[in-house]
């Protein structure tokens, strides 16, 4: 028991004040949350836990919409794309002497919360890089908590996604995901279709070097049909094949990765070519409004070139 | 009397900084040395304008600081080094700036040619990556003899980036396999990895940006996917050996946590 109490204490200092006191009733209801996977049955009143907490606190927080910038940040040097690989969840559990799923757990909650500051500071478009294709190689009972507890996300947090404007995409093989997955993924797209405040993409079973090869494949089958010559394949026209083509802004201003790792591990690699890394020490469970603050902030003070003078 | 001792002092001190270089590689050779690293020289004209040095002379410290770090490079064992001389992007840059660099890289082709030091002593195969038009026939010329010149060396390799950018590399690379590849076959990865200006060297482990900006640029995108990003804040010319120490400590410190998550 004590041990649960630290592990949700030390993801306190993320949540407000008026959130934290919700927690304290929580506690007596908890059941163990051990290293071992736990089967389904039991791993439920966890996130059950976070579902609701996460429910509440978006309630709770009434009129997003009109919510301005913090005051140390500038409205015309704001990212117009940001992208961030969701690192470190595992460390963040193992660190507090726990199996990864409470890792992803905490995880899906800091996930929910920075979609709804872009959504609040009006970023038309934050890319997620949820699960990579190498990530397949995890073990399956990781990887099956992963994908099940991102679907109950979804179906969780469909109704808040509308009302605060976001509208989902999602990139990545998918025909490589459960086929629940597959549905509610459609139905959320479908639900969200109509919304316009920001863009969220989700990569999910995503290679940045598959999404290059597919848009080479699409091309290649165009100039076989002669319906393009090969001496016209350009940079734009590639780029227009890219899966990222379902955002009018493909491209990212701003990239961040947590938990101190310092590669872009087969993420939009076409896309990256001149955006802006961030790269921070907090593991992603950790990341919250100040961490995503003092990114914004750093994206701020730089000077972009692209290659030629200023 | 005094000039003596003071040529005495001076020997003294660089026996003793030899030494101790040696003693540092030997003792950075007990952990993974990386095969390949990769440089992006930004940060020259603020050094430039912060020493007050002159529009003409610009970019020579920072070739000096090139040579530098190459060498103590290939001391440590490291086999392949890529550098980032000119990027497609740089095209936008003021004519004269262009021809500067130009004259630089023609003067340095030169050096090369005609007394090959450097080259002997490391035996390295220099490679000239990228889309060369842009340099101009002369300097095209000499480039491409440069590379003739030095293709028996295997002991190490120099891959200067002249006319590059990683989106063009890709586009090239397709356009490569399409011709290549039969009617209804399908292009993989492989076909296109295979076209790259690039598959003659292995995937760079770490990649170094100075001047503090983190960015690629347009850099080895393809390549750099699981690749150690290194920023310090020192512009290029004063980007020193305590640095290159400093990226070898990192990368073999995140090598053990790298290798296992590969695996897995």
């Amino acid at each position: 028991m004590m041990k649960i109490s630290t592990t949700l204490l030390s993801r306190a200092p993320a949540l407000s004040l008026n959130r934290s006191t919700k927690l304290s009733s929580y506690f007596p209801n908890h059941h163990i949350h051990n290293q071992h996977l736990l089967p389904n049955n039991l791993v439920g009143p966890i996130s059950c836990f976070w579902a609701h907490h996460s429910t509440t606190s978006a309630n709770a927080d009434g009129n997003l919409d009109k919510s301005p910038l913090p005051a140390n940040l500038r409205q015309e040097l704001m990212p117009r794309h940001v992208a961030i690989i969701l690192d470190g969840n595992g460390r963040w559990a193992a660190k507090r002497g726990h199996g990864p799923e409470v890792g992803h757990d905490a995880g899906v909650i800091a996930l929910i919360e920075v979609m709804g500051l872009c959504a609040r500071w009006g970023i038309p478009v934050a890319t997620f890089f949820v699960f990579s294709s190498e990530n397949w190689r995890r073990t399956k009972a990781e990887v099956d908590f992963i994908m099940w507890r991102f679907q109950k996300m979804l179906e969780d947090e469909l109704q808040n996604f509308i009302r605060q404007g976001i509208r989902i995409f999602t990139i990545g093989d998918t025909s490589t995901l459960p086929i629940s997955l597959q549905e509610v993924l459609e139905h959320t797209k479908e639900a969200t279709q109509d919304n316009t405040k920001t863009q969220v993409i989700f990569a999910i079973s995503y290679s940045g070097k598959n999404d290059i090869v597919q848009a080479c494949q699409n091309i290649s089958k165009k100039v076989r049909n002669g319906v393009i010559e090969p001496n016209e394949v350009t940079e734009n026209v590639i780029e227009k094949e890219l899966e990222t083509k379902v955002t009018s802004i493909p491209s990212p201003d701003l990239l961040i990765r947590t938990s101190g790792e310092l590669r872009i591990s087969n993420f939009l690699l076409w896309q990256l070519a001149y955006s802006e890394f961030y790269f921070c020490q907090t593991f992603w469970p950790d990341f919250s409004e100040t961490q995503f603050i003092e990114a914004l902030q750093c994206f701020q003070k730089r000077g972009r070139r692209f290659g030629k003078r200023i | 009397m005094t000039s003596h001792i003071k040529f005495q002092v001076k020997q003294l001190i660089r026996i003793s900084y030899d030494f101790l270089l040696r003693c540092i590689f030997h003792i950075l050779s007990v952990g993974p040395i990386p095969t390949h690293i990769a440089f992006i020289m930004d940060g020259n004209r603020r050094y430039a304008r912060k020493n007050n040095i002159g529009l003409k002379d610009r970019y020579r410290p920072g070739f000096l600081a090139l040579m530098s770090r190459v060498k103590h490079c290939y001391e440590l064992g490291v086999k392949y080094i890529t550098i980032f001389a000119f990027s497609l992007d740089n095209l936008r840059r003021q004519p004269e700036e262009i021809q500067r660099l130009m004259e630089l890289l023609r003067e340095k082709i030169e050096v090369f040619l005609e007394n090959d030091g450097f080259i002997k002593k490391y035996g390295v195969r220099l490679y000239f990556v990228g889309n060369l038009t842009v340099l101009g026939e002369d300097i095209h010329a000499a480039a491409n003899r440069l590379m003739e010149e030095t293709a028996n060396n295997t002991t190490t390799y120099l891959l200067v980036c002249v006319g590059y950018t990683s989106t063009y590399e890709m586009v090239h690379a397709f356009e490569e396999s399409i011709h290549l590849g039969k009617e209804n076959r399908i292009i993989e990865l492989e076909d296109i990895e295979k076209q790259m200006y690039m598959s003659i060297a292995p995937k760079p482990d770490i990649l170094i940006r100075s001047s503090g900006e983190t960015r690629l640029s347009n850099f080895l995108l393809w390549q750099t996917e699981f690749s150690l990003l290194y920023c310090p804040s020192a512009l290029w010319p004063e980007l020193g050996l305590w640095h290159m120490v400093w990226a070898l400590l990192n990368y073999q410190r995140h090598y053990a946590y790298f290798q296992k998550k590969m695996k897995n």
